[in-house]
C-alpha cells in the first residue's frame, strides 16, 4: 500500500489504514537508530527543510536526525533567526524556500492552519509539527507507535490524557488517532483547560485525574504551559499540582502494568512528580526514541516512489 | 496465455541445499567464523534451511541474521510501487566474520549490490561469499555466485517463482512464461 497523500497536515484526515501503513514503516526503521553507522542511503539527493516558528528541542532535532539517517540533505531555519525577523511574511518565506526545490518542508507555526496554507501553495510536501493549538501529528504517531510496541495492540487499552487538554495539539491529535485505532479515551484537567463540547471528540471528561486515570492502561500527561499563568487559567502551579500531578500515590488507581507518557517539555513537580518521570511506568524517553522512527518513516514515505 | 514449468522439485530443492552446505564447510574448512545472512524474504527460509543443514553436518547452529535491502535500492525514487520496508535483524557482529550471503534467485544482481552495501555498513567481514538456489543469469553488475543450487538459463520475458513451503505451501521452483513480463520489471 503507498501512502496516498502529498503532505501529513494531522491525524484527522488519516485512515485507519494509512496510520497502520506509518506505524508498520516505522517499525522496520526503529532498528536502523540502533546500527553502530546509523545511516541508510534510502534518501539521498533528497531536501528537507525545517520551518520552525516556535521553540522546540525534541520535534526539530528529531527531524533533523530523520532525514540526516536517511542521507537526505536537512536545512533548519528558525524564525528567530531568518529574513522573518524583517517582516517577511510566511507565505513570501515559504515560496523562496520552494524556489530552491526542497522535496519537503516541515513547519511548526503559532497559527492554526499555517502548515495547510503552505500545502495549497507550494509543491514540496509538508508535514505538520505542530500548527498552534490544532494538530501536531507526528507527535500522535509516535505515542502510537510507542503504545502498540508496548502493549502489542492500541484497541481496547484506556487511555487517560490530563491537563490542558484545551491548549494541546497533542491532546487533540492523540484524541483522533487514538478513538480511530479503537482505544477508549478519557480525558482530565481544570474547567478552564477543557473545551466545550469536547465529548463529542469521542472521549469521557473528568474533572478530577483520579477518575480518569482509574483502571488506565496508559496515562499520558501534557506539559502545563505555565506560560499561560498569567492569563487566569488556574490560580497557581502549586495548585494546579495538588489536584492534577500524576504522583506515587495517585498512580496505584491505574492498572499495575500502567505505563506513563508525556510529549515533553516536562515540569517536574507540576504535572508530574520527578519519581514518576524518572521511574519504572515511565516510556518517556522510548517516545523520543520511536519518534525518530515515525519521522523516517513519513518521509520515506512521501518522498519515494511517486515516478 | 501463460505457462507453468516445474523446473525444479522439493527434491531436487533439499539436494541442491545439502550440497550447498558441504560446499560451504569445503570452502570456508569448518564452520570458524561463518555466519549466514538471509535476503528477505526468500532468502531467509533458505538460509535457515542451510542452518539445519550445516547443523546437522557439524554440531554447531551457525548465527543466522535477516537482512532487508529496501533502504539500499538504487531504484527507490524511480519506482512507481513502492516497497514497504521489513526489519533487518542481525543480532550479531559482522566485523571478521565469513558471511555466506543467501538469496533464492540471483538475476541482474542489483539485489546482492544492495545487500553487500548493507553488510558493510553494518561491520568489515572478512569475506563475502553468495549462495543462491536459482542462478537465471541476465547479469546488470559485475557479480557472480559461489554456490548454486541450479542454474537456470531463462529468457527475460520469463519469470523464475521459488515456492517454498513457509510461504505459499509446496517446495518447488517454476518457471511461468508471461508476456506482460517486461524485464525492466525484474528486481532480482
Amino acid at each position: 500500500m503507498k501512502l496516498q497523500k502529498k503532505d501529513i497536515l494531522g491525524i484527522k484526515d488519516l485512515s485507519i489504514e494509512e496510520i497502520n501503513l506509518i506505524l508498520d514503516t516505522a517499525d522496520s526503521f526503529v532498528e536502523v537508530s540502533t546500527r553502530e553507522i546509523k545511516k541508510v542511503p534510502t534518501l539521498r539527493g533528497k531536501t528537507i527543510v525545517n520551518l520552525f516558528y516556535e521553540a522546540s528541542t525534541r520535534t526539530r532535532t528529531s527531524f533533523e536526525i530523520a532525514g540526516k539517517r536517511l542521507s537526505a540533505d536537512t536545512i533548519n531555519i528558525s524564525a528567530s533567526t531568518s529574513s522573518v525577523v524583517k517582516g517577511e511574511t510566511l507565505i513570501d518565506t515559504a515560496r523562496n524556500l520552494e524556489a530552491m526545490n526542497p522535496d519537503v518542508i516541515v513547519i511548526r507555526h503559532s497559527a492554526a492552519g499555517a502548515p495547510h496554507l503552505l500545502a495549497r501553495l507550494l509543491k514540496p510536501s509538508i508535514i505538520n509539527a505542530g500548527d498552534g493549538a490544532h494538530e501536531h501529528p507526528t507527535q500522535a504517531l509516535l505515542d502510537m507507535l510507542t503504545i502498540r510496541a508496548k502493549k502489542g495492540k492500541i484497541a481496547g487499552l484506556k487511555v487517560a490524557i490530563v491537563g490542558d487538554i484545551a491548549h494541546s495539539r497533542v491532546a487533540r491529535s492523540n484524541i483522533y488517532g487514538l478513538t480511530k485505532m479503537g482505544a477508549l479515551v478519557a480525558v482530565a484537567g481544570p474547567a478552564t483547560m477543557l473545551p466545550l463540547h469536547i465529548e463529542k471528540m469521542g472521549v469521557a471528561v473528568f474533572r478530577h485525574i483520579n477518575e480518569a486515570i482509574q483502571d488506565a492502561d496508559i496515562i499520558m500527561m501534557l506539559r502545563v504551559q505555565t506560560e499561560r499563568e498569567k492569563q487566569n487559567i488556574f490560580p497557581s502551579l502549586r495548585e494546579y499540582a495538588a489536584y492534577f500531578s500524576l504522583n506515587t500515590r495517585n498512580i496505584r488507581r491505574a492498572k499495575d502494568d500502567v505505563l506513563v507518557m508525556h510529549p515533553g517539555p516536562i515540569n517536574r513537580g507540576v504535572e508530574i512528580s520527578p519519581d514518576i518521570a524518572d521511574g519504572p511506568y515511565s516510556i518517556i524517553l522510548e517516545q523520543v526514541t520511536n519518534g525518530v522512527a515515525v519521522r523516517m518513516a513519513l518521509l520515506y514515505l512521501l518522498t519515494g516512489g511517486t515516478g | 496465455m501463460e505457462q507453468k514449468r516445474v523446473v525444479m522439485d522439493a527434491e531436487g530443492i533439499d539436494r541442491a541445499i545439502s550440497r550447498i552446505a558441504y560446499e560451504i564447510l569445503e570452502r570456508n574448512k569448518g564452520v570458524k567464523d561463518l555466519v549466514l545472512v538471509g535476503i528477505r524474504t526468500g532468502g531467509v527460509f533458505l538460509a535457515e534451511r542451510l542452518q539445519k543443514n550445516i547443523a546437522g553436518i557439524e554440531g554447531v547452529a551457525v548465527p543466522l541474521g535477516v537482512l532487508d535491502i529496501t533502504f539500499y535500492r538504487d531504484d527507490l525514487l524511480s519506482t512507481r510501487k513502492k516497497p514497504r520496508p521489513r526489519k533487518t535483524d542481525i543480532p550479531f557482529s559482522l566485523d571478521d566474520k565469513k558471511v555466506v550471503l543467501v538469496d533464492d534467485v540471483l538475476f541482474t544482481g542489483r539485489t546482492i549490490r544492495a545487500a553487500m552495501d548493507a553488510l558493510i555498513d553494518f561491520g568489515r567481514p572478512r569475506l563475502i561469499q553468495l549462495a543462491v538456489l536459482i542462478d537465471r543469469g541476465h547479469r546488470e553488475l559485475p557479480i557472480r555466485a559461489d554456490f548454486v543450487g541450479k542454474n537456470l538459463p531463462s529468457s527475460l520475458w520469463e519469470a523464475v517463482a521459488v515456492n517454498l513451503l513457509e510461504t505459499s505451501g509446496r517446495n518447488e521452483v517454476v518457471i511461468e512464461d508471461s508476456p506482460q513480463n517486461h524485464p525492466e520489471q525484474g528486481t532480482r
